[in-house]
């Protein structure tokens, strides 16, 4: 016998729902990292202190904010209505989006160096580096096949949502490797397993809790 | 229904609609570049109102000090690596960047010491500037003679045509600019120490041996000819001759040559008598040169002996004298507890930091060590 936790899909419920819905999925459920292991790269290198993952953490749920509400008014505004008349937006999105996060990156650095001195220096290097990272590409087209999707079909409320639910999935799934990281003591470990070796295990355990959140709500 | 439209349309469309947001979004950074990043001419005040200067914002200090005539020391061209370019920025620094920590010791920070390369002008600042760096500016000459001491190393001479002179003390060096050539986009300076000695003042020497792959060395190995224009700045550096009458060990390997070809016929001419050992290492005997000349100085010169050293002579070498590291050379002639000697270093780190050990082993405390490093 099967229990179903959730009887109906909560995407046909009411806004707030729908809202609690997505956000849920995509930061938890569905992370950006640990299900879908994209942002590998920063999330390896940037996780030794908590601090550093902290800042390259609210970067990244900024930027993902911003750009797959972006993108979504590309996508469903301009490259899906032109679509029909034989535009392959699937091939273009990508060229564009990427256009889009990088010009995006470019523009926020300049905005925070000049409105936050502070916050600027803390977030160092991070800052450019986030054009590279490749989980705000992946929430950008994980965002279109939502809206070409008949059972989801996202607005743009929805994307936004989305968008920011990716990011603080990637900004908690960093935090708590930090936070292992800090605790770990180097000499206990197999000199080959130090570094990458062991932070790649560490990070393999925890997707794999995260695999059993799969399927908990069902979109 | 809608009609596809033709292949050619739609990729007239797609092309169409790339150049439009990339464009839309250039324009956009472009505007925005224009507005958040405009600082404004912003005030520097050096040596508390020794001098004024008002200079376009937004660049870092080190660019902004050289377009007003002022050279700070910087052997990697700005990139936050080789940590000369330290500067006192007592106000308007803003916090310590994660690039320039590495590079500053706790004492330098708490002193408010910054690397003046990833310092920003975003406001008025007020630093401090050693007095001696001023008369450090900028050189043009004519290369005169280029000529090859080893199959991989050069001797450079350039004339000076403006300013025609140039004042310096031996050890010192010059940051050569190689312009932009096919390897390299923009121009780029690195540093060479001066070979020839400080009476020599109308002309400039330098010692430069061939990085394979290095943008500067390359240009010089291959581009450059003789009676070709050329543009430094100089002098720079604090490797130089102490004024005690302690006795001297110089160490030197390769191109570590120049600064003690230099020294040695400034304390000829000028009647410095103290007394030196220059340990001099090469690999075999096709990199050696200079050896002729200083012998006949060691032989003319009671005070000063010189050692070349082989580490792996070639089969032809018929090699007689020291052979071995440089560093075992070192262990084998210098006695140990000498606490009055003097030690000069040039050459690669690798040898400089092996050097120091062997140093250090021998009870040469670290302020009686003087070195000039590659990196």
């Amino acid at each position: 016998m099967t229990v179903q936790l959730i009887a109906a899909s909560p995407i046909d419920g009411p806004m707030a729902l729908r809202l609690l819905a997505i956000l849920a999925s995509a930061s938890l459920t569905d992370n950006i990292l640990l299900a879908r292991f994209l942002g590998m790269c920063p999330f390896l290198s940037l996780s030794r202190q908590v601090r550093s993952a902290f800042g390259m953490g609210l970067a990244v749920i900024f930027v993902t904010t911003c750009t797959v509400w972006i993108n979504w008014l590309l996508y469903a505004h301009i490259l899906l209505p032109l679509e029909p008349y034989g535009l392959p937006a699937d091939s273009l999105k990508l060229i564009l989006f990427i256009v889009v996060v990088a010009a995006f990156v470019q523009l926020m650095e300049m905005l925070i160096e000049r409105i936050s001195t502070r916050l600027y220096y803390s977030l160092g290097i991070f800052l450019p580096l986030i054009t590279v990272n490749c989980a705000i590409l992946g929430a950008a087209l994980f965002m279109t096949t939502s809206v070409t999707d008949p059972a989801k079909h996202y607005g743009g409320l929805d994307s936004l949502v989305y968008g920011f639910g990716a990011g603080a999935g990637w900004f908690i799934a960093i935090m708590l490797l930090a936070g292992v990281r800090s605790r770990i003591k180097e000499d206990s470990i197999p000199p080959a397993l130090r570094g990458p070796g062991i932070t790649l295990i560490i990070a393999g355990i925890m997707a794999m809790a995260f695999v059993i959140f799969q399927g908990m709500i069902k979109l | 229904m809608v009609q596809p439209l033709s292949l050619w349309l739609v990729v007239l469309v797609a092309t169409g609609l790339t150049c439009m947001l990339t464009t839309l979004l250039a324009g956009l950074l472009l505007l925005a570049e224009r507005f958040l990043v405009n600082y404004g001419p912003c005030a520097i005040d050096i040596n508390s109102g020794d001098r004024q200067l008002t200079v376009e914002g937004g660049q870092t200090l080190l660019a902004a000090l050289k377009s007003e005539g002022i050279f700070i020391p910087s052997a990697c061209g700005g990139r936050g690596t080789c940590a000369y370019c330290k500067l006192k920025i007592t106000d308007g620094a803003g916090p310590l960047l994660p690039t320039e920590e590495p590079l500053l010791t706790k004492d330098e920070i708490a002193a408010d010491v910054r690397i003046s390369c990833q310092v920003k002008v975003r406001n008025d600042l007020k630093i401090n500037i050693p007095q001696e760096l001023f008369s450090i500016r900028e050189y043009r000459g004519v290369v005169k003679r280029i000529r090859d001491l080893t199959h991989d190393i050069k001797e450079l001479r350039i004339a000076l045509t403006e300013p025609e002179t140039l004042e310096f003390s031996a050890g010192q060096y010059i940051q050569l600019q190689a312009p932009a050539y096919d390897k390299s986009p923009e121009s780029v300076y690195r540093a060479y120490s001066m070979s020839n000695p400080p009476d020599d003042n109308r002309a400039v020497e330098t010692i430069i041996r061939l990085v394979p792959g290095g943008i500067c060395t390359t240009w010089v190995f291959r581009y450059l000819t003789e009676g070709d224009e050329i543009a430094f700045s100089g002098p720079y550096g604090e490797f130089r001759l102490s004024e005690t009458d302690n006795e001297m060990v110089w160490i030197a390997g390769g191109s570590g040559m120049s600064p003690f070809w230099s020294m040695i016929r400034h304390m000829k001419t000028a009647g410095i008598e103290r007394k030196t050992t220059y340990f001099f290492g090469a690999v075999a005997k096709r990199d050696l040169f200079f050896v002729d000349e200083l012998t006949e100085l060691a032989d003319e010169l009671p005070w000063f002996e010189f050692i070349p050293a082989l580490s792996a002579p070639a089969d032809g070498d018929h090699w007689t004298g020291e052979t071995g590291l440089i560093t075992e050379i070192v262990n084998r002639h210098v006695t140990a507890g000498r606490n009055d000697l003097e030690a000069y270093l040039c050459g690669s780190a690798g040898m400089i930091d092996a050097a120091c050990k062997v140093l250090a082993d021998k009870g040469i405390t670290e302020d009686r060590i003087f070195y000039d490093k590659f990196n």
